[in-house]
């Protein structure tokens, strides 16, 4: 039941003659289906008027309010939505602007590495060479001095075994015979020099 | 006294009584020779430098080294040195004597060295040589030093003349 049908039948129950419904004589009743009778009309028309007036004078307010702060609720979320947007914007820039940077600085130190790989690669190999060279060298002056040591040594042991032998040949060989003729050439060969002391 | 003075005291005094005997040449050369025993000689050193054996030993051993090789006057001499406790001292005492009497016959004293005993002739010629060598008048002075092995060494001063076969082998030692 529509809120004006109440309204009608309370007001036809309120108002006299309300139960005077005509009806034919099959029973149906004759009234319009479409335009209430206008015992209903009227006091159902004022009453409507009433009853919407005292809604728009009392609940329109509120209602007016409440779609206020809807609408103000609705636009502070789309303010707030817009903020949020130009925060994420900014904050997405600046990801995207240190993103940037890190690629430059992964760049810069790739780069960086390099150079110093380099370095690092060129010295090694310059010391490693030296280190070679050095190596080399002191193997060569080793060799050499084990060469020249054993040589020494050798020379040593052939120079004092041949000291030995050449005493005892000499000793051997020096007779009675050999002594004078030694002392003979001692006196000849003095006798025969002058002024060897002055 | 220091001991050049003492040495030079005893040289002195040998020399005197030596001169005065009329044997300075005779005396002189034995107590050379005997010197240059007395260095060549460890137990001969040790004999007569050994303080625990009585004075009178050490010279009975003089006597019985000397005796019948030598004159009297250079037993005694070598005796009163022994006996005075100079024993260590008798090659200087003996230097410094023929140095004394060289000088005093104003020669120069040539000390030559030989493996072997050289004869009167050879000392001679030797002597000879030498002073012609050295415009020198030579005081010879010959000892027999087995280590040299074989030739001649002279010492005459300062001056040296080595033809030795230990120092030829030294040399070829040297170089090899």
């Amino acid at each position: 039941m529509s809120l004006f049908t109440a309204a009608t039948l309370a007001a036809g129950r309120l108002l006299p003659g309300a139960e005077e419904i005509p009806f034919d004589d099959k029973g149906y009743t004759t009234i319009n289906p479409i335009l209430p009778p206008w015992k209903e009309l009227i006091p159902g028309s004022l009453a409507s008027i009433i009853v919407f007036s005292l809604l728009y004078w009392k609940a329109g307010p509120i209602i007016k309010k409440s779609m206020k702060d809807r609408t103000a609720r609705i636009q502070k979320e789309l303010d707030d939505a817009a903020g949020a947007k130009t925060d994420a914007e900014a904050e997405a820039s600046r990801i995207r602007q240190a993103q940037g940077d890190i690629e430059s600085e992964r760049a810069r130190l790739y780069s960086e590495a390099d150079v110093q790989a380099e370095a690092v690669l060129a010295d090694g190999r310059v010391r490693l060479a030296a280190e070679i060279a050095e190596l080399e060298a002191r193997a060569e002056a080793d060799i050499a001095s084990a060469a020249g040591r054993g040589s020494d040594e050798l020379r040593a042991e052939i120079a004092k075994h041949s000291g030995v032998a050449v005493d005892a040949i000499v000793r051997d060989t020096l007779d009675a015979a050999a002594q004078q003729e030694l002392i003979e050439n001692f006196i000849a060969r003095v006798g025969a020099s002058q002024g060897v002391a002055s | 006294m220091s001991g050049d003075a003492m040495i030079e005291g005893y040289a002195r005094a040998l020399f005197e009584v030596a001169r005065a005997e009329g044997t300075l040449d005779e005396v002189e050369d034995e107590l050379f020779r005997f010197a240059r025993s007395y260095e060549s000689s460890d137990s001969l050193r040790n004999a007569l430098t050994d303080e625990h054996i009585p004075a009178e030993k050490r010279q009975a051993i003089v006597e019985d080294l000397l005796g019948g090789k030598t004159t009297t006057t250079t037993i005694q001499l070598v005796s009163m040195v022994v006996g005075s406790g100079r024993s260590r001292d008798i090659p200087a005492i003996v230097d410094s004597l023929v140095a004394r009497a060289s000088s005093a016959k104003q020669l120069d004293v040539a000390e030559v060295r030989t493996a072997v005993e050289l004869t009167d002739d050879q000392r001679a010629r030797l002597k000879a040589a030498l002073e012609n060598a050295t415009g020198k008048s030579i005081n010879l002075k010959t000892i027999v030093d087995p280590s040299v092995v074989g030739g001649v060494v002279a010492t005459i001063g300062d001056t040296v003349i080595d033809d030795t076969v230990r120092t030829r082998i030294e040399q070829l030692k040297s170089r090899l």
